[in-house]
């Protein structure tokens, strides 16, 4: 998995509304943070999506868009996306699958999902804050919050 | 690493039990939210039973996205409190959660005995708006990661109210 003070790997994915969103769509404008998550409909991605959807207005303040990633189709995404409101881009990482997860270093190999994993990348497109969680557990925003809080602070 | 509540309880919160519990519990939930519904018979039952070592606060973490009624229930909560009557507010919202619509929230404050024109009034007002982006926030920053999360003496703990209650008896002494 890749870490702290890592260039963030370049990216372009197709989300819910089948346009297409890159990393380098946010350079020396926003602060990315990347969700990846193991898939759309299950319990804990389910109330993971959720808490983060409620939480985008925080996310706005602290000058950072928030990116969902799974290896889900985008057709899967809208699908979920109809059902449940979400107020942030759902990713399709589908097609070669998982190849940006890899790039991360946050696929699982053995289940072909998703890590449950978090970074912060900072406008320039390095990556200032990384985190893996176990798969059954929601990681929550305090952390990556901090980190963001820290990176926020020493801009101004 | 463990994840700390902040800011810790204080008089800004709605707290029920021992204000000076051996175990300060502290619930950041949403009213329709079905999994804190189902939690509330649980913890009342604890609260009677270890009412002498418990505190309970709630904290407000409406799911808006998910539960289109959460947010005006909440400030419906709040809006009780500002009368005296949180609690009662908190309960009866538990036990009507699936009718949380705004003419539902008015009856519901009639049944209570709230000055229905200034609870309406309050549903409005901007402090009360507020309070439930205050307790988001720092539900948001102290790691909550769904409905219910609680903390126990600060700490979050990963489990529903069923291994909360269970840990309790395991680890409450009552003299």
């Amino acid at each position: 998995m890749l870490g702290q003070n890592e260039k963030a790997p370049e990216f372009s994915l197709h989300a819910q509304d089948f346009n297409p969103v890159s990393l380098s769509d946010f350079k020396g404008r926003k602060n990315v943070v990347l969700l990846f998550y193991p898939a759309d409909w299950s319990p804990v991605c389910g109330d993971e999506i959720a808490v983060f959807s409620a939480m985008k207005s925080i996310f706005d303040k602290e000058d950072a868009v928030l990116l969902g990633i799974s290896v889900d189709s985008r057709f899967c995404h809208k699908a979920y996306t109809d059902a449940h409101q979400v107020r942030f881009p759902l990713l399709a990482d589908f097609h070669p699958k998982a190849a940006v997860a890899q790039s991360y270093g946050v696929y699982n190999e053995q289940t072909g999902y998703c890590k449950r994993a978090l970074f912060l990348i900072d406008k320039e497109g390095i990556i200032n804050w990384a985190y893996l969680s176990p798969d059954e557990i929601n990681p929550g925003a305090d952390g990556v919050l901090d980190a963001l809080g820290k990176l926020n602070g020493s801009n101004s | 690493m463990s994840v700390q509540l902040k800011p810790e309880v204080g008089g800004q919160d709605h707290t029920r039990g021992n204000k000076k519990a051996q175990l300060e519990i502290v619930e950041y939930g949403d009213f329709q939210c079905p999994a804190c519904g189902d939690a509330e018979p649980l913890l009342e039952e604890m609260m009677d039973q270890f009412n002498a070592v418990l505190s309970l606060t709630f904290r407000n973490f409406p799911l808006k996205d998910a539960h289109e009624f959460a947010y005006g229930a909440a400030l419906a909560a709040e809006a009780a409190g500002k009368q005296g009557k949180y609690w009662e507010m908190h309960d009866l919202l538990f036990s009507n959660q699936d009718r949380l619509d705004e003419l539902h929230l008015i009856s519901l404050a009639e049944k209570i005995g709230l000055d229905t024109a200034v609870f309406e009034q309050d549903l409005r007002s901007r402090d009360t708006v507020e309070k439930i982006e205050a307790d988001f926030e720092s539900g948001a920053r102290s790691g909550v990661n769904g409905t219910p999360t609680f903390f126990v003496n600060g700490t979050r703990f990963d489990g529903g109210a069923a291994d909360l209650y269970q840990i309790i008896k395991e680890n409450a002494t009552i003299d």
